[in-house]
């Protein structure tokens, strides 16, 4: 359950931008994360909902852009695309890749109510 | 931390420092933050009745946006979920370099053997260097009273309702517990297989430990922290003629999760396969206290000193 330390998380960095650029209430908010990133989608849309009440995002949306996962195969010396952490290479079979993308777990952007939309 | 609404002031408990007399009867109680009540935990919380009506559950494809299709303003925020934890870590790693600490994070499922193992290596290395332990569990002193048995000072956090130690709560313990220079540090996360994989501290290696008594497909089924950690332990050997427990399958499984990873197959009951551990460990120390001692000549040339 620690979809609800990153839940908090984002209401962290929702309520930043919300005192730095002065909007009122958030629509949405964009996540970006990645296939291989250890987190639970519908998980962190329960905690997000919770966390959000009271704030500028309150009944905000979560929309969720998937990053795909990307490792390095040792064998081949390339990139290749694996869905899990313990694929192997699609190429070689080999179990020697290393997950360098699809990991990340990030705020992408806010769609904002208020005079920040027109600043930014 | 409050799983049901996040709040947590309430619920972390820092214990006090204590320690470091060989077998001394060390207090054992715990430390609140300034401020917090007694029980801060009787608010309110929203009734799961609560969660309907404004959200899109199972509403047009999962995980699917389509940016310049909105009519509202679009910020671009770019900030990673977890930013605010990874500053109090590289924090925490900086304070720890500036003393020539090195620090593991040991994570495993609970009943690994994680206490037994760090007691074992503390009492094999403590006539060589000072080691120092913080202790995360959800609740009870339990941990640490047994660290300290060993003379080691042990620092207990309890997470109340959490699931794993975070940054922050790793940077008031160094302050209370501040171990010394070139010292070594240990932090045993709460056990947990899962959570503990997402969170920094600012230790210099996260160390897995996977025990004979479990089965050989946890890496698989736990990749996240296998694939975060740097070294494997595969404690409880001494009991394999005894199990079923193939261990040349589950160090596989491990490496195919993460080929990097380092392993060493350990008794902490025994002793056996320690050489392997311990070496390890005063590699990484001699690292730690050479960083150190190069960042304060150089600091000595800038300022002329």
């Amino acid at each position: 359950m620690h979809e609800m330390s990153l839940a908090e998380g984002i209401r962290g960095i929702v309520e930043d931008a919300a005192s730095e650029r002065g909007f009122s209430k958030v629509n949405a908010v964009v996540l970006e994360v990645g296939a291989l990133s250890s987190v639970e989608i519908e998980a962190l849309r329960f905690c997000f909902e919770a966390v959000m009440k009271g704030t500028v995002a309150e009944g905000a949306r979560m929309e969720v852009d998937t990053v795909a996962g990307v490792g390095w195969c040792m064998p081949c010396a390339r990139s290749v695309p694996i869905a899990q952490l313990y694929d192997p290479c699609p190429h070689c079979g080999s179990y020697q890749v290393q997950a360098t993308g699809g990991t990340e777990m990030r705020v992408k952007a806010l769609d904002v109510d208020g005079p920040a939309g027109a600043a930014a | 931390m409050c799983t049901v609404c996040g709040c947590g002031a309430g619920e972390v408990l820092v214990g006090r420092a204590a320690g470091g007399g060989r077998r001394s009867a060390a207090p054992t109680r715990g430390w609140k933050p300034a401020g917090a009540a007694a029980n801060a935990h009787e608010h309110a919380h929203a009734p799961a009745s609560d969660h309907s009506g404004h959200m899109d559950f199972g509403n047009g494809p999962a995980h699917a946006h389509a940016p310049g299709l909105s009519q509202h303003e679009m910020v671009r925020i770019e900030q990673d979920i977890l930013g605010k934890n990874d500053r109090y870590a590289d924090a925490n790693r900086r304070w720890l370099a500036g003393r020539g600490i090195f620090a593991l994070n040991l994570v495993s499922s609970p009943g690994s053997g994680k206490t037994t193992l760090l007691c074992k290596t503390i009492e094999i290395l403590s006539s060589r260097v000072q080691v120092a332990v913080i202790e995360g569990d959800q609740q009870t002193e339990f941990d640490a009273e047994r660290i300290r048995a060993t003379g080691a000072p042990a620092l207990q956090i309890n997470t109340g309702k959490g699931c794993h130690l975070d940054a922050a709560m790793v940077g008031q313990a160094l302050e209370r517990l501040a171990p010394v220079d070139d010292s070594l540090l240990l932090i045993e996360n709460v056990g947990n297989l899962v959570c503990p994989s997402a969170f920094d501290l600012g230790e210099a290696h996260k160390v897995v430990i996977l025990s004979v008594t479990e089965g050989e497909d946890k890496p698989l089924k736990y990749p996240d922290m296998f694939a975060a950690a740097d070294v494997m332990l595969l404690n409880k050997t001494d009991l394999l003629p005894h199990l079923r427990f193939d261990a040349d399958k589950a160090v596989a499984f491990a490496l195919r999760v993460n080929p990097r990873l380092k392993v060493f197959r350990v008794s902490a009951t025994t002793g056996e396969g320690f050489e392997g551990w311990l070496g390890w460990i005063e590699a990484g120390l001699a690292a730690s206290a050479g960083a150190r001692r190069i960042c304060q000549e150089e600091a000595a040339v800038v300022t002329g000193d």
